[in-house]
């Protein structure tokens, strides 16, 4: 069995990116909510169509 | 010394047939399995099963075997689980597996297998419809499914002594178990969003019902083993979790708090006054402050009681081992895993993003509703919670936060994938698996502790397994590899 593997990106280390470490918070801030955003539009895509009726057509009736 | 924690996981998905005007979710699960399902199916031999029988000394009248509608579609896998139709849900069973990381495989191996199903019934509906399954527990309705958690337990162990250590364990553990749900169902009181799936569905302390009055401890007793050496605890209270990291602790943990229970290793009451609300009280707190009354008069957060248990169980690992769970690397594997997640939770539920369901679901729906404004109550909320769960790679928004790197993996998807058609090596699961594999027409009927086999003379040949330790590849592997007909392995296995 493999070894666990963190899949997430590595934080940039300090000596790769001396100038945007100062740059500091309201930055890296900024990327990640970009990447963020990005991702909410990507599940606006696969999202089903509407919501209301969809959720409310669900029902499970029986189990255990 | 406490016996091994084999332990496996049974996950009913809940299923819609899309585009259908009455759709019949018996059907339609039917069709998923028959779906995957391509060789000849082995039926499920129904002999051995009891579900009526209390661990607490007593049979319930009524209590059947599954009817014979459902054998019609119950499948035994080349994987060693089982595959059938549950009242109106598809349900997979996995094979047993010896530590909770194989347990994680297998489960995930699961979602595959369903996710493979739905493709393959795609030929099998009509133009138009499609066959949706979800990996979840409950539809928002007050309609709730299970996913059920078994452990081999060593049947000398007092189930009084298992009920009073594993209530509090139940009701605190959710705090990394539970899988998130936007609202309440069942009568509970409204929130916005809370940590279990199946807490607000908890309505007695300790019972044999899994449908109706769900209780904290199921006392179903029916081993599927030597019933004078093991018990099977079943496990009702857990969520189906889709995050690698939730299961491995859910199984890890609960592993090592059942063998230290067995060697009487739980010296501290730990119980909690009213149990049953505090199974609500902690799904409903997502500050993870609000404090339990304790039976001996003090006041604990559900964190504080996982310190507790962790704190034995570091004595524990330090004095006995874990042996039991799957050994000490492992073990500890889980152990630093557990005191982590405690700590994060301690301090900030959000650095478990992409580490736990509730967190992680509960983050991403914060980040839509702020977006867009929305409010809790907004429909849109509910379809992110339920879209969580779909199964179907391209529509599942937890795969899409697997493919942007936001959730931690356990497994490697090539091993997910050789766990689909490979049986666990360590367990007797290898046996039922391998045999299916090399012989399948061979395989008359199946269960979990025996398989009947056709050699080609009368009468059938019933082979018992009711060791759930023994037919693992370390003792049965060589007979496979001499035998070239299933009587060569009959022949073999009785010996000269």
């Amino acid at each position: 069995m493999a070894e666990r593997e963190r899949k997430q990106k590595p934080a940039p280390s300090k000596r790769d990116e001396p100038v945007a470490d100062a740059a500091a918070p309201s930055e890296k801030g900024e990327k990640l909510k970009d990447e963020l955003d990005d991702l909410l539009d990507e599940i606006d895509s696969v999202l089903e169509a509407n919501a209301e009726d969809f959720v409310r057509s669900y029902v499970q009736k029986g189990g255990e | 010394m406490a016996v091994p924690k084999l332990c496996g996981i049974e996950t009913e998905y809940g299923v819609v047939l899309r585009g259908a005007a009455d759709p019949n979710p018996v059907l339609a699960s039917s069709l998923l399995i028959n779906g995957f399902v391509d060789q000849r199916r082995i039926g499920w031999d129904f002999e051995d099963e009891s579900p009526g029988t209390d661990a607490r000394g007593f049979a319930r009248d009524g209590a059947q075997p599954p009817d014979i509608e459902t054998h019609l579609v119950n499948a035994v896998l080349t994987n060693g689980a089982r595959y059938y139709v549950d009242h109106a849900h598809p349900e997979y069973s996995s094979p047993e597996c010896s530590d909770a990381l194989q347990a994680v495989l297998y489960d995930k191996a699961g979602e595959r297998i369903l996710a493979r199903s739905m493709q393959a019934a795609r030929r099998l509906v009509n133009e138009g419809q499609e066959i949706v399954v979800y990996k979840n527990n409950s539809d928002g309705k007050g309609n709730s499914y299970g996913c059920h958690e078994n452990y081999l337990v060593d049947r000398g162990v007092p189930f009084v002594q298992l009920v009073r250590n594993l209530v509090p364990w139940f009701v605190t553990r959710q705090v990394f178990c539970g899988a998130g749900k936007v609202g309440s169902e069942n009568g509970a009181e409204r929130v916005d969003f809370q940590i279990s799936q199946r807490a607000d569905f908890f309505e007695e302390e300790v019972g044999l019902e899994t449908t109706l009055k769900r209780p904290i401890v199921n006392t179903r007793d029916e081993p599927h083993a030597d019933p004078q050496r093991y018990r099977r605890l079943h496990v009702i209270v857990g969520d189906a979790n889709l995050c690698e990291v939730s299961t491995l602790l859910k199984v890890g943990t609960t592993s090592i708090v059942l063998a230290m229970i067995e060697d009487g290793f739980v010296t501290k009451d730990l119980s909690i006054t009213a149990p049953v609300p505090a199974m609500q009280q902690v799904s409903h707190d997502l500050t993870l402050r609000r404090p339990l009354a304790m039976a001996d008069g003090s006041r604990a957060t559900a964190i504080e009681v996982q310190w507790e248990f962790l704190r034995l169980a570091r004595k524990y690992a330090d004095e006995v081992g874990l042996d039991a769970c799957g050994g000490d690397e492992l073990g500890a594997v889980v152990l630093d895993r557990w005191e982590q997640t405690l700590a994060a939770l301690e301090r900030d539920p959000d650095e478990l993003d992409g580490v736990l369901d509730w967190v992680t679901k509960y983050r991403l729906l914060r980040a839509y509703a702020d977006r867009d404004g929305l409010d809790w109550r907004n429909a849109k909320l509910a379809l992110l919670d339920l879209q969580y769960h779909d199964v179907r790679p391209d529509r599942s928004l937890y795969e899409r936060l697997v493919n942007a790197g936001k959730v931690e993996r356990v497994l490697s998807e090539s091993d997910v994938t050789a766990a689909m058609v490979e049986p666990p090596p360590t367990t007797r699961a290898f046996f039922r698996g391998t045999v299916l594999q090399r012989w399948p027409d061979a395989v008359v009927a199946a269960n979990w502790d025996s398989l009947v086999l056709d050699v080609g003379t009368d009468p059938l040949r019933r082979i018992p397994m009711m060791e759930p330790t023994r037919g693992t590849r370390e003792h049965v592997g060589a007979l496979f590899e001499a035998a070239r007909t299933p009587r060569d392995l009959v022949e073999l296995l009785q010996g000269p």
